[in-house]
């Protein structure tokens, strides 16, 4: 079965989707969608640091996510108004990452395969890494969720309850680098953000608890993938891309019956 | 239930507590003792460090110097300023007051009840008005039995009666509960009715005493000029009516 390559870029596509919508709906309930591009951008710096030095692309990748996440988490109420923060470094660190990878010679690298991802090229050693980036995910939210909810609703009642907020914060770094680091090969730095946001953005006006949000994320995110796969195959169009607006399509459905459903009322 | 606490030993203490941030003083040699089923109120003009001296109360800011004592087996009930709640963010009352431990549910029903917001068990967040939802946070504060139970300007919004009938319900918890309330407050003439012991505020305690006694000091009026005058003919007329009427 993993020796077809439709089989290996179906289960890589759902296994992101399982991490990064969970994941997306804190970045949605925290505002931080301009961080996890941010974050994301970043990676193309650590693209070219893996080339450059020859190490696992995942390696390279989830360092340079890291330190970006931290840099804005320890820049954050410093001074400069966040967006602004994040604005200046989300494109800087895609515009150095290209220039950086410009430098190296020697290999001729197709750089769309790592902006736009290249889900159909997943190899057998490159599931093993998504399937274990994912249940790291998965396990590190599942196990703080609760904190993290306080630490989400309010500084103040975290505190109270002996939830100590910037720890939590930690957690969301931390994940959302892993994040980056698998999504990388499915829909690439410039769509990974995506991916995060719309299965959550999605799912909202259908859901009554945050678990439940969390859940209807995550198959929202399996439908795209997999109907994106099937759409790219058949229309002959980039699998990332295509994966990406199916998703917005959903999103836009969602938007339209939430309206339907206000006016009737 | 054993009370091992002897009726004079306070169950949190402040000891010539001092908080800067960023290099400024907002608090400076802070006193204070709270006891069991007595009811403190911290009064100040804006920015005079109230808020900053609850968070340094609850853990969530670290003093400069100086300490906050806390039994470390008493349990603390904290109902913040207002939450914003993200409307992003789904979530009904029942799960909100499972946060972040689960509780039982009879444990969150008696909770509720004693808010009187019984009936809101099931409600979306979002959609309370602010009197159901600072009742809400009043019985997530409640619902672990708290021993302290602090609140941050739990009115701010509020009209003149929901403000009242909020005091009602906390005169009510205090007496069920036996537990010790500090309480930041904007209202002045409920500070004067419902507190043991009032602090004035202004960066650091610039007066304290019997809600009486701190109207009628020089420092209260300086601070609250014209609004106190007024404030203390009221309480002075009310007592006299209590007195007429005794």
């Amino acid at each position: 079965m993993l020796d077809d390559f439709m089989w290996r870029a179906t289960l890589a596509g759902l296994f992101v989707a399982l991490a990064a919508a969970p994941l997306g709906c804190f970045v949605v309930w925290r505002r931080m969608a301009y961080f996890g591009d941010a974050t994301a951008h970043a990676a193309i710096l650590g693209v070219a640091l893996a080339l450059v030095f020859n190490l696992s692309m995942f390696a390279g990748v989830l360092m340079v996510a890291l330190t970006m996440a931290s840099c804005v988490t320890l820049l954050s109420g410093r001074g400069y108004a966040m967006d602004t923060l994040l604005g200046v470094m989300a494109h800087s660190a895609l515009a150095i990452g290209l220039v950086a990878v410009s430098f190296i010679s020697g290999v001729r690298i197709d750089l769309s395969a790592y902006l736009f991802g290249d889900i159909l090229a997943v190899g057998k050693d490159d599931l093993w890494v998504i399937g274990g980036g994912t249940l790291m995910v998965l396990t590190l939210l599942g196990w703080r969720w609760s904190a993290l909810l306080t630490a989400t609703l309010s500084d103040e009642l975290a505190h109270a309850s002996g939830i100590q907020p910037r720890r939590e914060q930690l957690v969301l770094t931390l994940s959302l680098a892993v994040v980056v680091a698998v999504a990388l090969k499915v829909v690439g730095v410039l769509l990974i953000a995506a991916l995060l946001i719309i299965p959550a953005a999605t799912a909202r006006p259908f859901c009554r608890t945050p678990e439940m949000m969390a859940l209807v994320a995550a198959g929202i995110a399996a439908l795209a993938v997999t109907s994106g796969l099937k759409a790219a195959y058949l229309f002959d169009t980039p699998t990332g891309p295509t994966i990406v607006t199916l998703a917005a399509g959903f999103f836009l459905l969602s938007t339209i019956a939430m309206q339907g459903v206000r006016y009737l009322r | 239930m054993p009370q091992p606490i002897t009726p004079s030993a306070p169950l949190l203490r402040a000891c010539q507590l001092n908080v800067r941030i960023g290099g400024k003083p907002i608090l400076e040699d802070i006193h204070l003792a709270l006891h069991r089923e007595e009811i403190v109120t911290l009064i100040g003009p804006n920015g005079s460090g109230k808020s900053t001296l609850v968070k340094a109360l609850v853990g969530a800011i670290k003093p400069t110097s100086g300490r906050v004592e806390i039994d470390a087996d008493l349990r603390i009930g904290y109902v913040p300023q207002r939450l914003h709640l993200d409307p992003t963010l789904p979530i009904t009352v029942s799960r909100f007051m499972n946060l972040p431990r689960r509780h039982r549910r009879e444990d969150v029903h008696q909770a509720l009840s004693n808010a009187g917001v019984e009936t809101l068990h099931n409600a979306a967040m979002s959609q309370l008005s602010g009197g159901q939802l600072q009742r809400v946070l009043l019985a997530r504060a409640l619902i672990n039995r708290p021993d302290i139970l602090i609140l941050d300007e739990a009115t701010q919004g509020l009209d003149h009666r929901g403000i009242a009938d909020f005091y009602q319900k906390i005169e009510e918890v205090r007496q069920s509960y036996r537990c010790a309330i500090l309480m930041v407050s904007h209202d002045l003439h409920v500070v004067m009715r419902t507190a043991d012991h009032v602090l004035c505020l202004n960066g650091r305690i610039c007066c304290e005493g019997k809600p009486e006694r701190v109207a009628s000091s020089p420092d209260y009026q300086a601070l609250f000029g014209e609004q106190t005058a007024q404030m203390l003919a009221l309480y002075r007329h009310h007592h006299e009516e209590v007195a007429d009427a005794g």
